[in-house]
């Protein structure tokens, strides 16, 4: 043994020789450790790229959109015109459609031209093209809502149209009005010196957060509220229906299921809803809620439901993940005490096991709220223009669109402008995101907070 | 001091409180619990040793029935209670446990306030009439326990934020909270240091003159100094059970005076 040891048979290098002195072994996994380092920065570099890159182009492409050019003028509203019959009636001033008010506007129009001492070889007509089509139908609707204006001039700041406003947002040239049926170089012309008079203005203007949605030819008037409230509606929906349902099946499944090839059958199943590809909940949607339940399609109460089958899951699994996180001791303590099981879980249990269960829903909510694959199938892709009632009016059954079905919908669209829309309702989906994120970390450490 | 605790072993102790017989405990196909008898008097420390794994904690854990919330324990034989057989079906095992207290191995104080903890098992129990009512519940509980002085003033203050000896007198005051007739201690002491043993040990004394205490313990002489009683358990037998003095100076047993003397254990 000693003579084995003297004759070397233990291999040089652990042990052995300097400290002072790197061996072969030691410098070999510095080196790859070293390595590691490096790899593990690029992939975090490059995702932070990644996602900068993602971040300027959406905000350069998108923070226009809240951004709107109008122009301001006096419109003399004639009751001649508006209200033949006299009487203030509600049906029979709606008989004159917008090709009554759009006379209206272009006087309205000639008369800033004129009290600003443009000239100009444009038409009236061709100038009424500087004007969103939009902007009349907006006119007529504030006078059939209101009567009493008929007969008096009033301010309005009506929006430009697609072409004009895009050419102050980088969008139109003078080059590319040359080609463009739309727009002609004079129009712009017109539009540059109302600029310097003062009467067109572009700036801040939140109807894109407001207004319904507009048609392929108006991108000026697309705005995103209809969208908004359908989305809020279904977090109402599903936040109501899958938090409640989520927890208490998995505080039965966690605390009170007997252990047995069911509740293991359930596990599993539940692990498998979890990744099943969401058009497919959209299916099912479709099959079960529209077509056997007999509820209306796109209404919000059907993108609420289903949109709370695809949550269930992320909800159910995170809840079980923060139950089984709580120490044994605790339930023991409540037990030993005196406390029955549903004492023991909802007096001690389950305080415990909020922040997790609060992160899992609002991460699911998240999920949810961005999801676009099923509403498709349930017709939440529709044009809708009218505002849903309030919930206690019934407003979960009118027609409604969501805000990541309105990004879809405006991406098809033809005019270039509409890219602007869809970036701009990309950054409020955005901003929805971070608001839930932030309350979902803020809640976490309130609730940990405690003591 | 000898003198003295021979003299406390003298105490009659003639009224059996708890009377086990052939109790059988089965963890799956694990036999843990072999043909157990035994008779534990009123107001009296009995000890349970024994090398780990013996099977004390799971028979003490049948004396109110927590092995019901493990799955596959299954438990046999009779296991009566001031003549009342605890295992009959028409039992329930939380109103069992509101009369057989419990503290665990490790101080579990609930994340709440000092009150709170004690004032836990009087509110779901309804024992307080009122809130002066419960008030008072909780100084005799925190009293009783020996923590009185040291929390008064931070009544308020979280439960886990006490020192660990602190912790587990909160434990036993939040156990005699309920007022129990029987206290089952699991190795109370074993995650504390010294001075903390010492002040629990103390406690445990004073707890004899209300309570029929029960303690499981690693500890050959904490058995020695705090129980009137010892049972030496071993691979899930009772091996020997007698008064706490003639066990330690006097065992009947080989297996026990091996363990008792160093030899196993």
């Amino acid at each position: 043994m000693t003579d084995a040891t003297a004759s070397g048979a233990v291999p040089s290098g652990a042990g052995q020789g300097s400290l002072l002195a790197k061996d072969q072994r030691t410098a070999k996994r510095n080196a790859a450790e070293g390595r590691f380092k490096i790899y593990g920065l690029i992939a975090v570099c490059i995702g932070i790229a990644a996602l900068v890159l993602l971040l300027t182009s959406i905000l350069t492409s998108g923070l226009s959109a809240f951004r709107q050019t109008t122009i301001a003028m006096q419109v003399t509203l004639d009751a001649e015109r508006l209200d033949p019959s006299g009487v203030r009636d509600y049906d029979e001033m709606a008989k004159v459609t917008t090709f009554g008010y759009a006379p209206l506007l272009r006087d309205g129009l000639q008369a800033t031209i004129a009290a600003a001492g443009i000239e100009t070889e444009l038409d009236p007509g061709d100038a009424m093209e500087l004007i969103s089509d939009e902007s009349v139908a907006q006119l007529r609707n504030r006078v059939l809502n209101n009567p009493d204006l008929i007969g008096q001039t009033i301010e309005v700041n009506v929006l430009a149209s697609g072409r004009i406003d895009g050419f102050y947002k980088g969008r139109v040239s003078y080059a590319s009005a040359e080609l463009d049926s739309n727009i002609s170089p004079e129009q712009l012309q017109l539009a540059e010196a109302l600029e310097e008079r003062g009467a067109l203005k572009t700036g801040l203007d939140w109807r894109f957060l407001t207004a319904p949605d507009a048609s392929d030819t108006r991108p000026e008037a697309a705005g995103l509220g209809v969208a908004i409230i359908g989305s809020a509606y279904m977090m109402l929906i599903v936040l109501v229906l899958a938090l409640p349902i989520g927890v208490a099946a998995s505080i039965y499944l966690e605390e009170f299921a007997p252990q047995n090839r069911w509740t293991d059958l359930i596990e599993v199943n539940i692990s498998n809803l979890a990744a099943v590809p969401s058009i497919v909940f959209g299916i099912l949607g479709l099959a079960i809620f529209i077509n056997f339940a007999g509820l209306p399609q796109s209404a919000p109460i059907v993108g609420g439901l289903v949109l709370t089958l695809m949550t269930l899951p992320t909800i159910i699994i995170a809840t079980r993940a923060a139950l089984k996180a709580v120490p044994p001791s605790i339930r023991d303590a409540a037990l030993g005490l005196g406390a029955s099981k549903m004492q023991s879980v909802f007096h001690h249990v389950l305080p415990l096991a909020m922040p997790g269960i609060l992160t899992g829903t609002i991460i699911g909510l998240a999920q949810a709220l961005g999801e676009t694959a099923p509403l498709l199938l349930i017709g939440m892709v529709a044009f809708v223009r009218e505002y849903p009632d309030t919930p206690l009016d019934g407003g979960f059954f009118d027609p409604a669109t969501a805000l990541p079905v309105q990004v879809f919908n405006w991406t098809q669209r033809s005019d270039p402008a509409f890219v602007e829309r869809a970036s701009g309702a990309i950054i409020v989906l955005l901003a929805f995101l971070l608001l839930m994120n932030l309350t979902a970390i803020f809640l976490r450490r309130r609730f940990e907070r405690r003591w | 001091m000898n003198d003295m605790r021979h003299m406390e072993r003298a105490v009659r102790v003639d009224t059996t409180k708890i009377a086990a017989r052939d109790v059988q405990v089965f963890y799956g196909d694990t036999h843990a619990i072999k043909n157990v008898s035994v008779d534990i008097p009123d107001k009296t420390v009995t000890a349970f040793i024994g090398p780990s794994g013996c099977g004390k904690s799971t028979f003490l854990r049948c004396l109110n029935r927590m092995n019901d919330t493990i799955s596959t324990a299954r438990v046999e034989g009779h296991i009566e209670i001031d003549g009342e057989d605890i295992y009959d079906r028409r039992v329930d095992p939380v109103q069992l446990r509101a009369k057989v207290g419990m503290v665990f191995q490790k101080p579990n104080p609930f994340p709440k306030s000092i009150y709170d903890n004690v004032a836990y098992g009087p509110r779901i129990h309804g024992l307080a009439r009122d809130r002066a009512d419960l008030d008072g519940i909780v100084e005799k509980a925190l009293r009783r326990a020996a923590l009185w002085e040291e929390v008064k003033d931070r009544l308020s203050a979280a439960g886990t934020g006490l020192s660990g000896g602190q912790q587990q007198r909160l434990c036993i005051a939040r156990a005699v909270a309920t007022s129990p007739e029987i206290l089952l201690m699991d190795e109370p002491c074993s995650a504390l240091d010294p001075i903390a043993t010492d002040q629990v040990e103390n406690l445990i004394h004073e707890l004899r003159e209300n309570y029929s205490v029960v303690i499981v313990t690693h500890s050959m002489s904490q058995a020695s100094r705090v129980s009137q009683k010892t049972a030496y358990f071993h691979l899930g037998e009772l091996v020997e059970y007698g008064e706490t003095g003639q066990i330690f100076t006097n065992p009947q047993d080989m297996r026990t005076e091996n363990y008792i003397t160093g030899r196993i254990g």
